[in-house]
């Protein structure tokens, strides 16, 4: 699964839930088929306009990273 | 539909409160409210409550009528009302048509939130229910997270820098400092704010509002009984609430809230005005983003153009469009269930002539704009001098 970066943050102050992953990138990225996803972002940080790919799903999160 | 007046308004003050619990809150506002239109509490004919998230945070349900008979409101309809952050905004709307509509005369609104007695990242678990649990939450999306994507393609669309969202935090700190009902009365620098501990970037701790307890409450009537019960009744010339998907993933552009322009639209129809007549508004800053985003969005100004205009003082105090006069969400505080009818408080002050230090000089007709989620709920309300 393929796509580009729509918009991202870093989290700095995350919920109780994922004390132990920040700071973590999160951003909306828009697939190919125009649909748009939010998913965490694994490796290099990316920036709007970036494309990214699927590289795994744990949690039922989805994780790209840049191509 | 007749038309419907404020005629009471009573708040507690925002701020951490070890020592106060919900109910205590609530009741403090509504029997200031009904004080101040000097109604008794067995006159109200229904209780309208603005409640976001008092089950996790405090453990309690059936909130509104565990307030309203703490406050000697009994056996008329008590009702909580959830929209995420426009929860009270929700309240007052539905409200306001049930007088109009003629089914009751006076009507209590009340909103309160306990928020404090958890701890942030708790209280950050439990904002994040106002989003997509199943998608954008379970990503790890918390609400700052959320508005720093909103900025960051605001910036990236529009050129939008950090000085113009600085600049929100500034002009708000500054108004809330000459409010003494506000949570963090503390004016603040342009460097302090541009230097802030970073949350989600490109935000920092200057550019979100407060976590906050507090409660608000307001009264209304129809119009032509008014007069019975204060001699500054305060008109509802328009007022209309709208939604959009929760996700911020759904939305085809999110440097827009589609919900806050069709309400914006269909209260202006309503009173019979454009955005060019507003003189001054409480607008939902729950992140600087969201206050320069609105200011687009009400039609103050063109798409885009939001942050010149509030870098250039155009809404500050002394500006030709005051903004958040009260000090917003980011100074007055943001007990979330409360913010909705705090506004509507702090609008009917400023049109009373009653605001004092921060009274400002064109009082006459004024708006409210309160967000739920990521742009879920919005409800617009426009009010006048009657």
């Amino acid at each position: 699964m393929r796509g580009v970066i729509y918009t991202e943050t870093v989290v700095f102050a995350p919920p109780e839930q994922f004390a132990a992953d920040a700071p973590y990138q999160l951003a909306i990225v828009t697939l190919e088929d125009g649909k748009r996803l939010t998913a965490r972002i694994l490796g290099d940080r990316v920036a709007i306009g970036d494309p990214v790919e699927l590289t795994e799903t744990r949690n039922h999160i989805p994780f790209f990273s840049k191509k | 539909m007749r038309e419907v007046a404020v005629i009471g308004i009573g708040k507690t003050a925002f701020g951490a409160f070890a020592d106060r619990d919900l109910r205590s809150l609530a009741v403090e506002a509504g029997l200031a409210c009904l004080a101040d239109a000097n109604v008794s509490p067995s006159q109200i004919e229904a209780f309208y409550l603005g409640n976001f998230a008092g089950p996790s945070f405090v453990g309690q349900n059936h909130l509104a009528p565990y307030i309203a008979g703490a406050m000697g409101v009994e056996h008329v309809p008590c009702t909580r009302f959830e929209a995420a952050c426009a929860s009270s905004g929700s309240a007052f709307f539905h409200a306001v048509a049930s007088v109009a509509s003629g089914m009751y005369d006076l009507v209590l609104v009340g909103g309160v939130e306990k928020m404090t007695s958890q701890t942030t990242p708790k209280v950050t678990e439990i904002l994040a229910g106002a989003g997509d649990m199943a998608g954008e939450g379970r990503a790890g999306a918390t609400f700052p997270a959320l508005f720093a994507m909103i900025a960051r393609r605001h910036m990236y669309q529009y050129g939008t820098t950090r000085e113009q969202l600085a600049a929100v935090a500034v002009k708000n700190h500054s108004n809330g400092a000459k409010n003494p009902q506000a949570h963090m009365r503390k004016v603040i620098t342009m460097e302090q704010a541009l230097n802030g501990k970073p949350i989600a970037d490109p935000l920092t701790v200057y550019d979100c509002s407060l976590v906050s307890d507090g409660a608000a409450a307001v009264l209304i009537c129809p119009l032509e009984r008014a007069s019975e019960f204060t001699s500054k009744p305060v008109r509802v010339r328009g007022i209309a609430q709208t939604s959009d998907h929760v996700a911020l993933d759904e939305k085809d552009d999110i440097t827009t809230f589609r919900a806050v322009k069709e309400a914006a639209q269909k209260a202006y129809k309503m009173a019979g005005v454009t955005a060019s007549d507003i003189q001054f508004a409480e607008l939902h800053d729950c992140f600087t983003i969201a206050e320069i985003v609105a200011t687009e969005d009400l039609g103050f100004v063109e798409k885009g153009c939001g942050g010149p205009y509030v870098l250039e003082g155009k809404t500050c105090l002394r500006g030709e469009r005051p903004i958040n006069t009260s000090g917003g969400l980011k100074s007055k505080g943001h007990p979330v269930g409360a913010t909705g009818v705090a506004q509507i408080c702090d609008v009917v002050l400023q049109i009373r002539g009653d605001a004092g230090e921060r009274q400002i000089a064109r009082h006459d007709l004024g708006l409210t704009q309160n967000l739920g989620g990521s742009g879920a709920t919005a409800v617009v309300t426009i009010l006048g001098a009657a």
